[in-house]
């Protein structure tokens, strides 16, 4: 990639004179310790999910009455649930689905938003409007009550799920790249452009899109760490994938049941996860955004 | 700003009138005519009294019409009547909305209380000890699906040290509720702690920001005490991003109202909802996200008058 379609903004003069911009923006992040610990810890959740169950091996469909809520042993590190389901393995295998559609709802429901923001900021007039006041529609209904809705309807798969949560978190990224066009298209390059008689296309991805990449890349990852918690709750209303595939949120149902027999392992290892896998993609996020954010560096 | 005030409330109409259009269609395509009946009254309803049903519900109708039917009620606040409750869902609403008032705003001015001091403080004191300290507990905290903090709090509080009951108190009325606060000291924690990590993050990156600005450089440089910095200059800036954020906020914090709710069987709007749609009762689910719908949009606007109150250099025309 060249200087003139990733430099990020109106502050990249600045920058130039220092070094190149993804050196900068590599420099700033691996300095952040916060973010590299977010990228160890995304590393170790992703491989603990997709190599785990290659090397721990359990049986998670045929339940084992003669072993059911068993405390912690040599055989079962995490111990075993209900229905007598290893939970580190459980753990692990539900994990897969959490982090197979949190990466794709990020992918989906950022390109179209990015798409939708540009266009909808870049043409400006009646179609910004109207279709601003789409994304006012979306966001005035709370996300949950939709899944709710539409859980009740069909029974969810993972691309159900996907296009579902993505359907509902695309206005994020809309509002951002919007709002980052408005202030684009007005700039001296893009006037350049259009006077050079380049077309609207050409100028939304060639010009418009690539200046907001860094919005777009810092909200793509906070949309992982979203879909996650979004998933883990559905299945802990009871909306989530139905069995007999394992959801971290369905595994925490089923242990708060036990919440008054003191099961500690059917309860904190499910949390716990979930709540590491977020932080992870909120770490990354966050330090992303740091070294992004060329402005908040001239301290 | 009257201009502004009335662009802005016939956009709402529009928004409100597009909340309703997707609910509307989303349940008709749930279930219609038969299946809903025999949904609600059972397998072993007969004919005549599924027909008697459709009739009475009006499912016998095309869904433009039954649509029109519904706005038409809508507009003199009418919500429809429940199909499984023998109650109309304004009555329903109006109990327990209440509750929920009770819950969500006593929740939101105690995590606004903390939020903003915390959020100016880590701001001052940007990557000292306090500001990744702050940062890493608004972090977990965000990160934390509410269920899961709710659940924690009730696995401290009421079964190990035994200090606070696990369940809101039973009562009809936000008085009967306030009888016993104890009860309620669970679910607003949980509630506040959700809210309070969304909003010191924002706070925070807000007053870096207003602190790199040069109105702030040039009160120092004219011997202002930090103190009066703080105050004067800092606080009052920054607020103006924060009363966007809650405007924002608000749908994230009435779903983990439901959660909230859900947990610690709060008999509020939230718990309504999510029993409507374990029940099929789709006139309480259309009601509430119509409800919860306008709320947002209002919330909203009011976000925005706040912050040209706040702002003075915000100007709408």
């Amino acid at each position: 990639m060249t200087d003139t379609t990733t430099r990020p903004g109106p502050e990249a003069g600045e920058l130039a004179e220092t070094s190149r911009p993804w050196v900068l923006i590599g420099r700033s992040f691996g300095d952040n310790k916060i973010a590299l610990l977010g990228v160890v810890l995304v590393l170790l959740v992703i491989g603990f999910c997709f190599i785990g169950p290659l090397v721990y091996h359990t049986n998670q469909l045929q339940p084992n009455l003669l072993q059911l809520n068993q405390r912690p042993s040599g055989k079962h590190p995490l111990g075993t649930d209900y229905v007598g389901f290893d939970i580190l393995g459980r753990l692990m295998v539900a994990g897969q689905s959490s982090i197979e559609i949190g990466l794709a709802v990020a992918v989906l429901a950022t390109s179209f938003g990015v798409l939708w923001g540009a266009v909808s900021g870049y043409f400006g007039g009646a179609l910004d409007s109207v279709m601003m006041r789409v994304v006012d529609i979306v966001l005035a209904i709370p996300a949950l009550f939709i899944f709710i809705y539409l859980a009740t309807v069909f029974r969810p798969t993972v691309v159900l799920l996907i296009i579902v949560v993505s359907a509902l978190s695309w206005v994020g990224p809309a509002r951002l790249v919007r709002g980052e066009t408005l202030s684009l298209r007005v700039r001296e390059y893009v006037q350049a452009v259009r006077v050079m008689g380049g077309s609207s296309r050409r100028m939304i991805f060639r010009h418009v899109i690539p200046n907001t990449i860094s919005t777009i890349v810092v909200n793509a990852t906070f949309q992982v760490a979203d879909a996650v918690l979004i998933l883990a709750t559905l299945s802990f209303l009871g909306f989530g994938l139905p069995p007999p595939a394992a959801t971290w949120g369905g595994m925490l149902t089923n242990g708060a049941n036990y919440l008054y027999d003191g099961y500690w392992w059917e309860i904190y290892p499910a949390g716990f996860i979930i709540v590491i896998t977020v932080v992870a993609f909120n770490f990354v996020g966050d330090g992303l955004r740091d070294a992004l954010e060329v402005r908040l560096q001239r301290r | 700003m009257i201009r502004f005030l009335v662009n802005r409330l016939i956009q709402m109409v529009f928004v409100v009138l597009g909340v309703t259009l997707i609910a509307f269609v989303l349940q008709n395509l749930i279930a219609t005519g038969p299946s809903l009946a025999r949904a609600i009254i059972g397998p072993r309803a007969t004919n005549a009294q599924i027909t008697t049903f459709i009739d009475t519900y009006g499912l016998n109708h095309p869904v433009i019409v039954q649509y029109l039917h519904y706005l038409g009620q809508l507009v003199q606040g009418n919500l429809g009547y429940s199909y499984k409750l023998n109650e109309p869902v304004r009555t329903i609403i109006a109990t327990e909305l209440p509750k929920d008032a009770l819950l969500v705003g006593l929740s939101l001015v105690l995590a606004l209380a903390f939020a903003v001091p915390l959020g100016i403080w880590q701001a001052v004191r940007r990557n000292r000890l306090v500001d990744h300290a702050g940062t890493a507990v608004s972090f977990v905290l965000y990160s934390m699906p509410a269920y899961w903090l709710s659940l924690l709090l009730i696995a401290a509080f009421a079964v190990t040290w035994r200090l606070l009951p696990a369940e809101a108190p039973q009562g009809e009325t936000v008085t009967s509720m306030l009888a016993h606060p104890a009860g309620i000291v669970l679910p607003i924690a949980s509630l506040t702690l959700i809210t309070l990590a969304l909003f010191s993050r924002y706070m925070r990156s807000a007053a870096i920001e207003t602190l790199a600005q040069d109105y702030i450089r040039t009160a120092r440089a004219k011997g202002s005490s930090t103190f009066r910095m703080l105050r004067r200059h800092l606080l009052r800036n920054s607020l103006a991003s924060v009363t966007t954020i809650v405007g924002l906020s608000l749908p994230g914090i009435l779903t983990a109202g439901v959660v909230v709710e859900y947990v610690f069987n709060v008999q509020g709007v939230g718990l309504s909802f999510f029993t409507a749609a374990s029940t099929s009762d789709y006139p309480i689910e259309l009601g509430i996200t119509v409800l919860v719908g306008l709320v947002t949009v209002i919330g909203n606007l009011l976000a925005d008058v706040m912050y040209a109150v706040l702002d003075p250099r915000v100007r709408y025309d």
